[in-house]
């Protein structure tokens, strides 16, 4: 759909519907074949152990993507993304359940252009919030 | 004092390169192909959205023509393969000296015009600072590097500060 959401019926507080994956082994090469990632840390476990991770970890920039495409899912094909910030604390093990969590914080209409601000994070299946950080989307207004 | 671990894990290299733009990266052409597999790797199992793959459709959207997702990385699979390029991070059968860890801090973005089929992207980048302290796994050092992307209008297309971590 071209436009999902308008500024008008925001309201802080709003969860924004999430985005879930299972990240297994596949899911990892995916994105490395795509974003030319073939890393022996997201690859080889015994590199990972040696790294002090337990075995091969997970692209943090796989949960970037999933948090975008929640985003994306939100506010549809025309909204914009204008900043998406977030730190990747702890690790994606394979096989985790991750799932996306952006909440609105605040609403603010800034140079004629209507935003919404989000509090971002990615939760595991053990409830460990791994990625937290902060989303400024652009939503068309209905009056606007 | 051989075995002492180092009292820091900043180098000469980066004390040289801290706020110097580094040479400029061009990307080849943005194909729809690479966007379309971008979206199909990141939604799997999930059909991605038709405005990056159905050009049809997204020429009814106010964009005009497909549109990349944000994170698309048009960097990717150059077909020269320089060392530094080849694998980052330790190798299998040699433990890692200290400092040779790395880990993706996290990254801000903020997003302008978006990437299209047909464009061709520059980027460049520049250390901009680093905290080091004790964590976890010891002495880490986080380094903080400012990115622009532009395309070949000169528009704008990200600006990212990323934090690399090493151990």
């Amino acid at each position: 759909m071209a436009n999902n959401v308008y500024f008008e019926d925001v309201s802080i507080g709003d969860e924004v519907p999430a985005f879930e994956r299972k990240t297994d082994f596949m899911n990892w090469n995916r994105y490395a074949a795509v974003n030319d990632e073939f890393v022996f840390l997201h690859m080889d476990d015994e590199v990972g152990k040696a790294a002090g991770q337990g075995a091969a970890f997970g692209m943090g920039n796989l949960r970037w993507a999933y948090v975008l495409n929640a985003l994306r899912n939100w506010i549809g094909d025309e909204a914009r993304v204008r900043e998406l910030s977030m730190q990747f604390r702890a690790i994606n093990h394979k096989n985790d359940v991750l799932t996306t969590v952006a909440t609105v914080r605040q609403k603010r209409v800034e140079d004629g252009e209507h935003l919404v601000d989000l509090e971002i994070n990615v939760r595991n299946q053990d409830g460990v919030m791994t990625a937290p950080g902060h989303a400024t989307v652009v939503v068309p207004a209905r009056n606007g | 004092m051989t075995s002492a671990e180092p009292t820091t894990l900043v180098t000469p290299e980066m004390e040289a390169s801290k706020g110097v733009w580094g040479p400029e990266t061009r990307s080849y052409p943005v194909s729809e192909s690479d966007i379309r597999k971008w979206a199909i790797a990141v939604y799997w199992p999930e059909t991605p959205p038709r405005l990056y793959w159905d050009e049809e459709y997204a020429k009814t959207t106010k964009w005009g023509s497909i549109i990349a997702p944000e994170d698309f990385n048009p960097f990717a699979w150059p077909p020269e393969r320089p060392a530094t390029r080849q694998s980052a991070g330790p190798v299998p059968g040699k433990k890692p000296a200290k400092g040779e860890n790395i880990l993706n801090g996290g990254q801000t973005d903020t997003f302008f015009t978006p990437m299209r089929p047909g464009d061709v992207i520059t980027s460049r980048s520049r250390l901009s600072h680093w905290e080091e302290r004790q964590g976890r796994h010891g002495l880490t050092i986080f380094a903080y590097t400012e990115t622009e992307w532009r395309n070949q209008k000169d528009e704008l297309i990200k600006r990212r500060i990323s934090i690399g971590v090493r151990y």
